[in-house]
């Protein structure tokens, strides 16, 4: 067990540091600079800009540029935005709590879907609870967030104003109304992010837990006499459950890199919204510090998953 | 009506002899709008130059507003308005750090850390045009504490001056120099006579910052400065607290150096999201107080309007959407260059064919249809401050005189529709940037084209490689590697001198200065060429007004530009929120004469 984490981790070094190549080397073939904004200004002198891009080595080759950039990042030092002159680090920090709230939410609320309904309807498969469990799904995957972000703002905002859609982080309450408005602002944007990833997980579970329900051991353990919950919970649940890790382990990342769309929609200040605006500005440090998380994090519960293969099924064994 | 007229009649204005509004109606008769005519008078001295009436501040006692929310679809990421890339920075920065005086909505300065405008009435002003003498306002202290003085407003030149600090606002100080005379008082000094002299110190590139704060920070390490993302200033709300990208909040300021102001206890402005949800949080939920450029189509707005909550704020400044026609052959490589100035364009070196691309253009509909309130048609390429607007242009859309025009001269229709003369024929790549209303624009110019025997090929680029100084990539709106493009051109000053720098030879984009010039439609004029220079020198508000007027005229007159619409600033603000804009500044340039009406 120990000498195949080992492996695997040691397997993972080669991988971000190909990540961190392409992604550096996309980046700076983009078109753009983080100065475009000057170049347009007539008032602005192009020495001004050509200042710039030179104190933070913009004009040194690519190569260069990388190695400075991995070595800096060896010595745990992420560099600092271009345009706001904060350590990267720092400026993920800030986002990371509200990400970490609302898209960890989402996927509670996704989890606390997928799993019941899953599981009962494929426990009783083409009954009516199946035919609407199913129909809804399909609903709800085949809508992209962006629609039914405005839906619900249109609903729950224009015409019933209920809801607040414009996200706060200064929330002036205190004590318990702080909580209340806190989960005003933040239920929809858990909502439509968790009902997307809850419709697509039903489906899953449904489907990992009928290919198991039809097995010789369930059958056996019926005939044993087992009541149905016990049945469906350690001898169905606990097998169906590998293939659902593995979907489960891989969304994880998500709840750090944020939801993009969805973030931008209702304001949501998360590392979502603030890798798009650095990627609009062509704030390479900021892109590179948040990819390149992202990627050690998808790494890091692809691993995880394996793990969880072999305590879900003993069969499975390390070598 | 020729300038000595014009002059004549000022001086009987002056005299008294003839009354101001005889004066305005006189002048309309000539084609002047009235606010044009009020403001030769002014700028002739025969009315109080300095704004009247910016703002009409109600409220007797400071505070008690509660809180001012404000939503910005973009976000602000620093607060040093010396390094201060876009508006939402400067805007954001402005909240808290002054200039000594800012540009009102009609063009004219405004005072707010100097205790008066100057002028040459009151001897501030050297009439040589070579200095300028500026009276600070006595009592004002920094957020800290500190007193403001005149050290500051030298430290601000010295600091914006050095090359090291990398200052956005850097080419408005790099010419001048600055004396301290005493302790309220600071004398900007020209190389040579300079007519434009609210530049340095004057709105969003003139904001003073401290110097007992920046003083360790005026070198290479300036954007280590803590106080860059802890603005201390002399503004009516104080720094609270800022996430970049996100949000920025403010207090309000007791020891604010005017009565009574500011109104409101707090403010916030909120970044992120897009346009359209930020003009339905004012305008549909009243959710804030105020949203920031609201390019959104006029049909929505309208739409959220009908709420009743908010209404739609439009200002006028003086940038403009408009068509270049590219002088040079966008498609002959000579010396490693396209649309090089040693080429010309083989059908737009005809007069006939530009005039008639002119005639296709059907402004009134693009307006219309596509723009509504946020795109008056114009004919003028410099359309505000309304005292150089010319009154000589006109537009006119007709596709039959366009037709007569392409065969008069010779421009004969080919087998495929399509008008040709010597083997060249009129099929044009015409390109801008992504953008709905924009591709609904060249479409319509298209139509009209065809029916004029015109083939135009529409090409449109993202706008992050459209409007980047990209050197190696051909489809910036720099190298115009097209034979016609279209864009907005912004208009930051109430001054027109840097903005009619566009169409100077010595400016034309090429491949010596990386494209970086700024005539970009490559048009070359010496007489326009003489009218900038002596522009450049003239002291006299009159005669300079009329250079600039000329100089539109000659590049309109020669349709190598054709203007569609102007682009006013568009917002949006609670029914009750009564907000100071300016066209001609930032938006919270003055943020402290902003109040509810109750």
């Amino acid at each position: 067990m120990t000498q195949y984490l080992i492996r695997r981790l040691l397997i993972a070094i080669p991988s971000l540091l190909g990540i961190s190549v392409v992604l550096f080397t996309v980046l700076a073939l983009a078109p753009g600079d983080p100065f475009e904004e000057l170049a347009t200004n007539p008032a602005i002198p192009p020495e001004v800009r050509a200042n710039l891009r030179a104190s933070l080595g913009l004009d040194d080759p690519i190569w260069q540029r990388y190695f400075n950039w991995l070595f800096a990042m060896l010595r745990g030092e992420w560099g600092y935005s271009f345009v706001s002159r904060i350590d990267v680090d720092q400026l993920i920090l800030q986002r990371l709590p509200v990400t970490l709230v609302v898209i960890g939410a989402s996927q509670i609320v996704a989890l606390a879907i997928a799993l019941p309904v899953g599981v009962y309807a494929a426990t009783r498969p083409y009954s009516i609870f199946d035919q609407i469990a199913n129909t809804l799904a399909f609903i709800g995957f085949s809508l992209p967030t962006f629609f039914t972000g405005l839906l619900f703002i249109l609903f729950f905002s224009v015409y019933l104003e209920w809801l607040p859609f414009v996200y706060r982080t200064d929330l002036s309450e205190t004590g318990w109304r702080w909580w209340w408005e806190q989960l005003r602002q933040s239920i929809m944007p858990v909502m439509v992010l968790g009902l997307f990833q809850g419709a697509a997980w039903t489906r899953f579970v449904r489907s990992a837990v009928l290919d198991v329900i039809r097995l010789d051991h369930v059958t056996t353990a019926r005939a044993k006499g087992l009541p149905e919950s016990r049945i469906t919970l350690r001898h169905v649940v606990r097998n169906a459950l590998i293939p659902v890790v593995t979907l489960v382990a891989l969304q994880m990342p998500i709840v750090f890199g944020g939801a993009i769309v969805t973030e931008q929609i209702f304001r949501v200040p998360g590392i979502g919204s603030l890798l798009i605006s650095a990627i609009l500005s062509n704030d390479t440090p900021v892109i590179m510090a948040v990819t390149f998380v992202f990627a050690c994090l998808v790494i890091f519960f692809n691993l995880l998953a394996d793990i969880l293969y072999g305590w879900l099924d003993p069969r499975i064994s390390y070598r | 009506m020729t300038e000595d007229d014009l002059r004549q009649m000022i001086g009987r204005v002056k005299r008294g002899h003839l009354s101001r509004r005889g004066f305005v109606r006189r002048l309309a008769a000539f084609g002047f709008t009235a606010p044009m005519a009020t403001q030769l008078l002014a700028i002739a001295g025969a009315a109080p130059a300095a704004a009247q009436g910016t703002s009409s501040y109600r409220p007797t006692r400071r505070g008690g507003g509660g809180q001012l929310k404000i939503l910005y679809w973009q976000a602000a990421t620093l607060l040093n308005p010396q390094f201060a890339v876009g508006t939402t920075n400067q805007d954001a920065s402005r909240t808290f750090y002054e200039p000594l005086a800012g540009w009102a909505a009609d063009g004219t300065l405004h005072p707010i850390l100097a205790a008066e405008i100057p002028s040459v009435e009151n001897g501030s002003l050297a009439e040589d045009g070579r200095s300028v003498t500026w009276k600070l306002k006595r009592g004002v202290k920094w957020h800290d504490g500190q007193d403001f003085s005149a050290d500051d407003v030298v430290f601000t030149w010295e600091y914006n001056r050095n090359p090291a600090v990398a200052a956005v606002s850097s080419g408005s100080y790099r010419d001048i120099n600055v004396v301290k005379v005493d302790d309220h008082t600071v004398r900007v000094e020209f190389e040579k006579p300079t007519p434009f002299w609210a530049d340095a110190f004057v709105a969003s590139r003139g904001t003073i910052i401290p110097r007992h704060l920046f003083r360790d920070y005026a070198g290479a390490n300036s954007r280590d400065a803590p106080t860059n993302l802890r603005p201390v200033g002399t503004g009516p709300y104080r720094f609270v607290s800022f996430a970049p990208g996100d949000l920025l909040r403010g207090e309000l300021n007791p020891n604010y150096h005017m009565d009574n102001r500011p109104y409101f206890d707090s403010f916030e402005i909120k970044g992120g999201g897009d346009a359209v949800s930020a003009a339905r949080a004012v305008l549909q939920t009243g959710d804030f107080d105020y949203a920031w450029n609201l390019q959104v189509e006029d049909e929505i707005l309208k739409r959220l309007e009908a709420a009743n909550r908010g209404r739609v704020n439009i200002v006028e400044g003086g940038n403009i959407e408009f068509i270049q026609l590219n002088v040079t052959n966008p498609h002959e490589e000579v010396d490693g260059e396209r649309s090089s100035i040693k080429t010309t364009h083989p059908a737009f070196s005809d007069p006939a064919v530009r005039q008639a691309m002119a005639l296709l253009v059907d402004k009134n509909s693009i307006q219309q249809f596509i723009y509504g309130r946020g795109g008056p048609a114009t004919a003028n390429f410099l359309n505000n401050p309304p005292r150089f607007r010319s009154p000589n242009m006109r537009s006119e859309f007709s596709i039959q005189k366009a037709n007569e025009l392409l065969d008069g001269a010779g421009w004969m229709r080919g087998r495929d529709g399509i008008r040709a003369k010597n083997n060249v024929r009129l099929r044009f790549v015409f390109q801008t940037s992504v953008n709905a209303p924009r591709q609904r624009t060249q479409a319509i110019i298209k139509q009209a084209a065809q029916r004029a025997g015109i083939d135009l090929e529409l090409k449109s680029v993202t706008s992050s490689v459209f409007f980047s100084s990209d050197v190696a990539n051909p489809d910036t709106y720099t190298k115009f590697y097209a034979d016609m493009q279209m864009y907005t051109t912004t208009m930051t000053q109430a001054d027109p001198q840097l903005f009619m720098n566009q169409y100077v030879s010595w400016e034309v984009a090429n491949r010596q200065n990386s494209w970086q010039g700024r005539n970009i439609v490559r048009w070359r004029n010496d007489e326009y060429d003489a009218a900038y220079r002596e522009a450049e020198a003239e002291l006299d508000p009159v005669k300079r007004a009329a250079l600039f007027i000329r100089m539109n005229d000659l590049i309109c007159g020669s349709n190598h530009v054709i203007p569609l619409i102007s682009r006013p600033l568009v917002s949006a603000s609670l029914n009750n929120l009564r907000p100071v804009l300016s066209a001609w500044d930032n938006t919270t340039w003055l943020l402290g004469d902003w109040f509810r009406e109750t």
